[in-house]
């Protein structure tokens, strides 16, 4: 009698405070908790408002695009051999990634908080140029926080921002990526709480931000499971993303937690190699702790200073990872692999003249890891990955560590 | 050990004087100034220490501790380290309260009860840790209050009536009212806002009131201080040594004689407070 009750659904989470087991919760400054239950009460009653259901699936269909393509990846699979590959084509969406999904959501909510403004964080600038976006489509003020070194390696984006009449503001503070952008524009909240919505681009931060994030791209399952049951009539054997805060893998994974055959498996920047520094592997070579408003898997020290990540992908470059990630890997549901930058970078070009698809860097690592997998698996079985967003911001990069001139 | 920052308050409302809180980061420039400078400022006039505690993501603080953070984490600081100075300090004075300020994560790493044990043991009063709202009390602060270590909670303007009472119930030692919506350092709204939202405050509660953010003079000390039950600078504190260290970062002779001359100056301001109040 005193057995512990089996979990009988993985997808319930998180509990009222914002908890995924010990993960989760609201570990913010007490100028933000007032707004921070705001918006709590404004997301439970959105959510179950047929109105705002419907303005947000007429803004999908017609302004994203939605709903994305299943795509079967024929050469791929025939290349290696093995399962057949299909990819969620995210990165076809307006904006080119699954960004846009979340920030039509969240943009939605803050109208009806009667915000005016808008902040954003961004690393490889997907998140930033979809805020920006939204903002000009809803017309308010968008000011888009962003590493000064992400400035640098993601000036495509940056110019893209501008051009929407976003204000991209440099963050020098600590390496100049994800993680000072995101203190940056806590620090602007804090001090602009009355007018200002802070738009989180992923599924982490304080409670109700992971959920309602995932909530948001959720889509991106919803419908490959859809179109997967219509293309072959049954569920894929194994379905790939990758992690950087998770929003991506969240997204494609949330709808199949509780289906048992299907193996899930998150990708992880493994950047440099996990032995040492040199990675943005949270939950691979990270462990517990408390940032950025949640308890989740972090990289840090022994004194529990957060060290600075590496990643080739500057949207994975953050040393931590979505709340709901760290506990569905403690409760075993999903696998969280690392995958280098040498191997991303060859999944990259591999796509590109197989498919004739340019992938994100940040998709490119869970590419490798289906590269890796697909040979040794059957070829009646399937793969679903999310390619969820288009490398054109990345060419510079790639072309630098390829020694090609642009 | 909450009898030590009950006597001190209660000590120095006799006096009729609002409390002097001074804030410094435990570290910075280095372990040893870092001493120094903790036992030069009761010298110098304060009546409540708040000793920093670096964390590489200082979420709600603006650029000058930020930058403290990162001398004092360049240095070598850890959280073992700052205990270390607070120990050094007790060897010399048992008087003045001590309380510890910063973020969640280092606190949790180390590891509660054993960082709970080991501020008790080197003389720690009171803890304000910057990103544990009440939502978050069975993390650090009900564990704390059963050890007898006071949880100091941060009030600003958006706790509004509706909330302050959440806010204070598990709140002891005294009340620290940000004055404004903001990042440490950030400039000093209008003094006279400041008496109604203490007032608002004082309402729900018999804690003192302290109020800080923004407090960089001796006459901004002397604004506040005569309707606060106490004062609290540490950006101005954290400049001041700031602009006496070498161009490496390293500490000066100037540096200690600038903490207590500021300081000095600042308890100059809240010991005219109530005076100026009277007139």
């Amino acid at each position: 009698m005193n057995q512990a009750p089996k979990l009988n659904s993985f997808r319930g989470g998180p509990d009222e405070d914002g908890r995924f087991g010990i993960f989760g919760g609201r570990f913010v400054a007490e100028t933000l908790m007032p707004l921070i239950l705001d918006l709590q009460n404004e997301w439970d009653n959105a959510k179950n408002d047929p109105a705002f259901k419907a303005e947000l699936e007429h803004l999908g269909a017609h302004y994203i695009g939605r709903p994305s393509p299943l795509y079967f990846a024929e050469r791929l699979t025939a290349e290696l051999g093995g399962a057949k590959i299909y990819f969620k084509r995210e990165e076809l969406n307006h904006t080119g990634s699954h960004k846009i999904n979340n920030c039509i959501g969240q943009i939605l909510l803050a109208k009806r908080m009667g915000k005016t403004r808008i902040i954003a964080e961004t690393g490889a600038g997907q998140h930033g140029v979809a805020s920006a976006t939204v903002a000009a489509r809803f017309g308010l003020p968008c000011v888009v926080y962003m590493g000064a070194t992400d400035v640098e390696r993601q000036a495509p984006n940056v110019f893209r921002m501008k051009l929407l009449g976003a204000e991209v503001k440099p963050v020098t503070a600590g390496s100049g990526t994800l993680k000072d952008a995101m203190n940056e524009a806590l620090r602007d909240w804090v001090t602009n709480v009355d007018n200002t919505y802070y738009l989180i681009g992923t599924a982490a931060g304080p409670h109700p931000y992971p959920e309602m994030v995932r909530d948001f791209q959720a889509v991106i399952g919803q419908e490959a499971k859809e179109q997967m049951l219509a293309a072959e009539g049954r569920l894929p054997d194994l379905v790939v993303a990758a992690v950087g805060g998770g929003s991506n893998a969240i997204g494609i994974f949330h709808p199949f937690l509780d289906d048992e055959s299907v193996k899930i498996v998150g990708v992880e920047a493994g950047g440099k190699g996990i032995e040492g520094d040199e990675h943005c592997a949270s939950i691979t070579a990270g462990s517990p702790g408390v940032l950025h408003g949640n308890r989740t898997y972090l990289l840090q020290d022994g004194d529990g200073q957060i060290k600075e990540g590496h990643s080739i992908s500057a949207g994975l470059d953050y040393p931590g990872i979505g709340p709901e990630h760290a506990w569905l890997n403690d409760v075993g549901r999903v696998e969280y692999v690392p995958i280098m930058d040498h191997e991303a970078l060859e999944a990259f070009q591999m796509l590109t003249r197989l498919e004739g698809i340019i992938p994100a860097l940040e998709p490119s690592h869970a590419l490798a890891e289906v590269i890796k997998r697909a040979p040794k698996m059957g070829k009646d079985e399937i793969i679903l990955m999310n390619l969820s967003g288009r490398g054109d911001k990345d060419i510079f990069t790639v072309g630098k560590l390829l020694g090609m001139g642009l | 050990m909450t009898a030590r920052m009950d006597k001190r308050f209660a000590d120095v409302a006799a006096d009729g004087r609002p409390v002097l809180v001074t804030y410094f980061m435990g570290g910075d420039p280095d372990f040893e100034t870092s001493v120094s400078i903790m036992k030069a400022l009761p010298k110098a006039g304060a009546d409540v220490i708040e000793l920093g505690m670096p964390f590489s993501d200082p979420m709600a603080d603006g650029p000058a501790i930020q930058l403290a953070g990162q001398r004092s984490l360049k240095g070598g600081q850890t959280l073992a380290k700052t205990l270390e100075i607070a120990r050094r300090f007790r060897e010399g004075d048992q008087h003045t309260p001590i309380v510890l300020m910063g973020y969640y994560n280092p606190i949790y790493i180390y590891g509660v009860d054993r960082f709970l044990t080991d501020a008790l043991a080197v003389g720690i009063d009171g803890l304000i840790v910057v990103d544990l709202p009440p939502e978050m009390d069975d993390e650090l602060c009900i564990p704390a209050l059963e050890k007898g270590i006071n949880f100091i909670r941060l009030a600003t303007p958006t706790t509004d009536d509706r909330r302050l009472p959440k806010v204070l119930e598990n709140t002891s030692g005294f009340v620290y009212y940000v004055s404004m919506n903001g990042i440490t350092g950030s400039a000093l709204p209008d003094p006279s806002l400041i008496g109604g939202a203490v007032a608002r405050i004082k309402a729900h509660t018999s804690l003192p009131v302290c109020v800080g953010f923004g407090v960089k003079t001796a006459e901004h000390a002397r604004a506040i201080g005569a309707s606060a039950d106490g004062v609290v600078v540490g950006t101005a504190i954290v400049n001041q040594i700031a602009s006496s260290l070498t161009e490496e970062g390293k500490a000066t002779d100037a540096t200690v004689p600038g903490v207590e001359a500021l300081v000095r100056g600042l308890s100059a301001g809240v010991r005219s407070a109530r005076l100026a109040a009277a007139e």
